[in-house]
């Protein structure tokens, strides 16, 4: 079978699911059938995972490891002028293509899903609106898979927007809570200012070079067609970028991640930690021929990076609920990744982000195993001593921990040191990187752990009516969980071979190659005997506060309490955004409110202003029309008949006054005649 | 049948005029009902063998009809269409027909009068675009008034007699200014080539110096701007769309405002392409435009009325639309006409979505409603297409016509498009609370609690237009094909030259994978459009 040619089967097995769920999936539900409805969904997903691995077995044989699939030609724009005055074409195809990046995230995207889907029959079994969910979860992989598939910036752009949709339905899922639906809006319409800042983008690419396709793009920058550090460099870098800021909630557009944890939880997994998230970070490589000709983008994106990496981590240190936490985390690991892209090693960027995927979605769904336990309990301050009580639970969890933390030889370790190795080696202020990274790996330490010991370990501090409701996972949700687990451990050891294969895609990148650590010498294991050792200290440390010593981690927050006080409100940004943007007169609600206003009193105004003028004008031209003009015209008649007076009197019909006056006349007209 | 095809434009316009007198006949409204549906589905019918017969590479008008009418004053009755009016008037014919589907069940009074002036309407609406003589085009303008006025006089909400006087009032005094302009054509043509002509191809050839032309677009500007609405003249819309029953918004919004925006495509710009291209103009026009984008989207953030919210978001859209048109360069007028179409279909349907609703339950306001979803499943799923297809999800139709315009926008000037793609962001805000409003949260409002999902002629009236959003969406490159041409003369018209360096840069069309090859050196991008508008943008930062 040639998987490469049907490549585009792959998004379209999903979307086949979500296309039966809107058609048979109510009647299904009602006719509780809702393994049936399990089973086609997490099938076809499984499906495309089959076949996209038949399709990178093929692709590893292929011509350059490059294959490209256009089925039509889909957005068929008119001529337009480049900016160098020339006549180009606005078209973009529908087309799929394969090479060792979308390899890399289709497999990920396709196997961590499928692994998602199937847990997701366990957790969401006693939920109303089955059928709904496993819809819009089966139409999130269609578009996830067109995003990472597209062979052009305008149709991953297709597949960018749709994830936002489904991320959106799949937030507000529980639509009768205002604040899932809250969240779902908030979402969106945040992820809406990168994507106007990416459309921006496009253009400028567009009008550059005069074609949108990956392939013809890349080769036209790596062949001078841009200039070095030049002004349309920066831009088309600088947009795309600050697009990938709101899909993988970065500074400033990260503030709908963590609200998004109102989603069902498999959700948080599988679109806010594994795939859709990392879709940023996956355009920026795809994009890497460009931002290496945007010097001063590249630092952005470094320092960006960075900059979320510890401010996110700072955050996740005191939060309370386990998903905030995580997804804290989240946003940090995310940082992480575009520190690595901002310093040029796109490739540990995207090993970071299978190795992320890995222990954050097992991470997640591991919580959502405890919440299930616990009834639905989301509160760490409410668990505790859940080891033993859920023990599968904990020991998946446990090598996620361990991963995230960055203890070799788990999956986090690798990525995690090979971006710090990367950012101290960077030109541009590569020792502040390397540093923020390396606190923040010591933070992601503690805070993992803190999550551990306090949902696991110590005293149960969980309610009573909830206490003897606690039970360990079906094996639908436990078996995912512990394929990931295995991935989690091993999920790192093919860092090598996994360098050599996305070589051809990053050509030219001036990053440091891991080969290289010999001829680097000692410095490079002194960095990763640091990063080993703070991620020790921060476990300990948490040990220490939340299982040893309890009372310390409260005198701690007793002695900081401003501090204290600003990690828990996350810095108030929120509060700032809402107040400026959403509420306030910037933007937003009092600016729409003042403009509605505007509109009715001023400008309809006008109109009705116009109206009654014309109105007015008209009862004065009534007055002054009766009054004047007729006026003048009764005036006339009213002189006539004064003039008219004397002679009336003369005329009064009786004939002996006419003979009178005849007689009058003739004895006048003689006596002047005979004068 | 040659004679039909040959005349197939009078066919498809004076068909439904035959209505207007049958629907008078039948004694019991249930009759009139039937006749009314039936006779303009076979309108519909009838306009589509134009779809198998239109050709797309042919230059010019096609289908034309021309026959002496008043030859005194040199008035024709002059038919013809090309591609853009070919688009228009197929929505024309669907809206119209599902305009009067819809209102089946709405309209109990007076039915016979109703149905007369919707057929009575469909003339005069494909009238206007299928004319090519001033004369006739000025008829069928203004007989269109008629029968809307009375709809909403008549058949409208508690203000219906404000609205409908508003709304004929605006449009009069517009097209009074507008005729202005047509008769400065009509009498420098005599001047010129010494016989008076109402043609709209023979005016073409009327040789005006910059300054008359500047006077002549203006005056087609105030009356096509009020028909679009273009801020500041867009205050009659609201008022018209809220107290117009649902079949009346739909046209109005669908067909009607396109009205205006087609006049800037077929008179205004190729008539006075100088005084159309003149700098100031096009300041003047794009920031109208702007403005209308953002100040839309932002006054329908702050809408309690349903249909209020929907009308402002019409000032948005069609904000793009003037845009585009103004951008003057082929992406930015073909993505306008696409536009068009797009706010036709998604704007058409979110009206008889609140129709569905305000028919049940009588209130448009916003806060009476609020979690309809869960009683209310397929007419949920439905709103969240249509709602997608309205804020320019991919996939959907109206990304395309977005996108395009706005491309077409920053090629004329980055800054235009830089602003305009606020609209995108402020489009899914207003919207998205929308649909949250009345969609998700509990079911608190217990007279919303036993409202009935959609039935089958409701699932028919919106099925067509989710279908074509669709297409629109996946398959939009017939659409572009068929208006390559005629948008190609426009832009000729208004900017020589544009397609000058086509010859040179061909190459860069056939192999964009080597477009160093198409660098062409400084000088020779001197006097070009883009160059010149990207330093005016570099300028404006």
């Amino acid at each position: 079978m040639d998987f490469l040619n049907l490549i585009w089967l792959i998004p379209l097995y999903p979307l086949a699911g979500s296309v039966l769920m809107l058609f048979i999936g109510r009647k299904l539900e009602h006719g509780h059938k809702n393994n049936v409805i399990g089973t086609i969904c997490a099938g076809l997903v499984g499906v495309a995972f089959v076949h996209a691995i038949g399709a990178v077995v093929q692709l590893v044989s292929a011509p350059g490891h490059f294959f490209e699939k256009p089925l039509y030609t889909w957005v068929a724009g008119l001529q337009f002028h480049m900016a160098n005055g020339a006549l180009s074409r606005f078209t973009a195809d529908f087309g799929y293509m394969l090479d060792p990046l979308s390899a890399v995230m289709v497999l990920v995207v396709t196997g961590v899903g499928f692994l998602i889907h199937v847990y997701s029959i366990g957790y969401m079994a006693h939920d109303h609106g089955f059928y709904r969910f496993f819809g819009y979860l089966n139409l999130f992989m269609f578009n996830m898979l067109t995003l990472v598939l597209a062979s052009n910036y305008v149709l991953m752009f297709v597949g960018w927007e749709g994830v936002g949709l489904c991320s959106y339905l799949l937030i507000g899922f529980y639509f009768q809570k205002k604040s899932a639906t809250d969240a779902g809006k908030k979402a969106f319409v945040v992820n809406r200012i990168g994507d106007a800042a990416f459309i921006i983008g496009m253009f400028y690419i567009f009008a550059t070079f005069g074609t949108v396709n990956f392939h013809h793009v890349t080769e036209a920058a790596r062949n001078g067609d841009l200039g070095y550090g030049s002004f349309v460099a920066t831009m088309i870098t600088m947009m795309l970028f600050i697009g990938a800021t709101g899909k993988s909630a970065q500074i400033p557009l990260y503030v709908w991640l963590p609200d998004a944890m109102e989603g069902p939880t498999p959700v948080s997994a599988l679109i806010h930690a594994a795939t859709m998230v990392t879709a940023g970070v996956y355009m920026v490589a795809r994009s890497n021929a460009l931002f290496q000709l945007a010097p001063d983008t590249m630092h952005v994106v470094a320092a960006i990076g960075a900059a979320t990496a510890i401010f996110a981590a700072s955050i996740g240190l005191v939060q309370t609920d386990i998903k905030r936490v995580l997804a804290y985390s989240t946003v940090s690991q995310l940082g992480y990744m575009f520190l690595a892209c901002g310093v040029g090693a796109f490739w540990v960027g995207i090993f970071h982000v299978q190795t992320h995927a890995f222990f954050k979605a097992l991470l997640f769904l591991g919580s959502g195993s405890v919440i299930h336990a616990l009834s639905g309990e989301q509160d760490m301050r409410k668990m505790g001593a859940l080891a033993n009580k859920i023990p599968w639970t904990f020991r998946f969890m446990a090598a996620a921990w361990i991963a995230i933390a960055g203890i070799p030889p788990l999956a986090g370790f690798f990525s995690k040191d090979e971006i710090l190795w990367q950012a101290f080696n960077n030109e541009w202020n590569g020792k502040i990187l390397w540093l923020v990274g390396f606190i923040t790996a010591g933070m992601t330490a503690f805070y993992m752990s803190r999550l551990m010991f306090l949902t696991f370990f110590g005293k149960s501090r969980v309610d009573h009516e909830v206490e003897h409701h606690i039970h360990e996972s079906p094996m639908v949700m436990l078996a995912p969980l512990g394929v990931l687990a295995v991935l989690s451990v091993v999920g790192g050891w093919w860092k090598s071979p996994l360098e050599h294969w996305l070589e051809p895609v990053f050509e030219h990148v001036k990053s440091v190659p891991a080969t290289a650590v010999e001829a680097a010498g000692s410095m490079e294991y002194v960095l990763m005997g640091l990063s080993i050792g703070v991620a020790l200290a921060g476990i300990f440390l948490a040990r220490y506060f939340f299982l040893s010593n309890p009372a310390a981690s409260e005198r701690l927050a007793a002695n900081w309490p401003g501090l204290h006080r600003l990690l828990l409100n996350k810095y108030y940004v929120d509060e700032v955004y809402s107040a400026v943007f959403v509420d306030g007169p910037v933007m937003g609600k009092q600016l729409g409110s003042a403009l509605s206003a505007f509109d009715a009193t001023v400008v309809d105004g006008g109109v009705n202003g116009a109206g009654w003028f014309a109105r007015g004008t008209s009862s004065i031209s009534i007055l002054w029309d009766s009054w004047i003009v007729d006026g003048a015209v009764r005036a006339v008649g009213f002189v006539t008949k004064l003039l008219s007076f004397p002679m009336r009197m003369i005329q009064t019909g009786f004939v002996q006054n006419y003979a009178l006056a005849i007689v009058g006349g003739v004895l006048l007209l003689g006596y002047y005649l005979l004068k | 049948m040659d004679f039909f095809r040959e005349h197939i434009l009078s066919f498809t316009l004076f068909y439904p005029l035959v209505g207007v007198v049958l629907v008078l006949l039948p004694k019991k409204d249930e009759h009139v009902r039937w006749l009314a549906n039936i006779w303009s589905f076979a309108g519909f019918l009838l306009s589509l063998p134009l779809v198998f017969w239109f050709d797309k590479n042919a230059d010019g008008m096609q289908f034309q009809e021309r026959v002496n009418w008043i030859p005194s004053i040199g008035a024709t009755y002059h038919l013809g269409i090309d591609g853009i009016s070919f688009l228009l008037i197929m929505l024309t014919t669907l809206l119209g027909f599902i305009s009067i589907l819809c209102s089946w069940s709405a309209i109990t009074t007076r039915v016979k009068e109703y149905y007369a002036f919707f057929l009575l309407l469909q003339v005069g609406m494909l009238g206007v675009f299928m004319s090519l003589d001033f004369f006739l085009f000025y008829v069928f303008w203004e007989v269109m008034l008629v029968p809307m006025y009375f709809i909403i006089g008549i058949w409208g909400g508690p203000r219906k007699l404000y609205a409908a006087i508003k709304f004929f009032l605006y449009t009069l005094v517009g097209s009074v200014l507008m005729l202005l302009s047509i008769l400065t054509l009509y009498y420098a043509y005599h001047t010129q080539f010494g016989q008076y002509t109402f043609d709209i191809i023979d005016l073409l050839r009327v040789n005006l110096p910059r300054h008359t032309q500047i006077w002549i677009f203006l005056g087609f500007f105030v009356g096509f701007a009020i028909k679009v609405p273009m801020f500041p003249f867009h205050t009659w819309l609201p008022d018209a769309h809220v107290e117009a029953p649902t079949a009346g918004s739909v046209i109005l919004a669908g067909v009607l405002l396109k009205m205006g925006t087609y006049g800037f495509m077929r008179f205004a710009l190729p008539l006075a392409p100088l005084g159309a291209s003149d700098d100031r103009i096009v300041k003047l026009m794009v920031t109208l435009s702007l403005i209308g984008i953002v100040y839309g989207a932002l006054v329908s953030l702050m809408q309690k009325d349903w249909k209020k919210l929907v009308a402002y978001s019409s000032v948005s859209h069609l904000g793009f639309c003037t845009l585009g048109i103004f951008a003057m360069n082929p992406n930015g007028l073909a993505g306008s006409l696409v536009q068009q179409i797009n706010h036709g279909i998604s704007t058409g349907a979110l009206f008889l979505i609140v129709g569905i609703v305000y028919e049940r339950r009588h209130t448009r306001e916003i806060s009476e409603y609020g979690g309809l979803s869960s009683i209310m499943p397929i007419y949920a799923t439905l709103f969240m297409i249509v709602t997608m297809s309205s804020i320019g999800v991919p996939a959907l139709n109206g990304f395309i016509g977005e996108f395009t315009i706005l491309q077409g926008a920053f090629e004329a000037n980055h800054l235009w498009a830089g602003i305009a793609v606020s609209g995108v962001v402020l489009g899914a805000a207003y919207m998205l609370w929308l649909y949250q409003r009345t969609m998700f949260g509990p079911l608190s409002n217990p007279k919303n609690q036993s409202l009935k999902d959609l039935n089958v002629r409701e699932l028919a009236v919106l099925l067509p237009l989710i279908a074509w959003a669709f297409w629109i969406g996946l398959y939009p490159k017939p659409y572009f094909d068929i208006l390559e041409k005629p948008v190609a003369k426009i832009v000729e018209r208004v900017h020589p030259g544009y397609y000058a360096k086509a010859a040179a840069a061909e190459h860069a069309t056939m192999e964009p994978q080597h477009p160093a090859q198409v660098a062409s050196p400084p000088d020779a991008s001197a006097e070009d459009h883009t160059a010149h508008a990207a330093a005016e943008a570099g300028a404006a930062k």
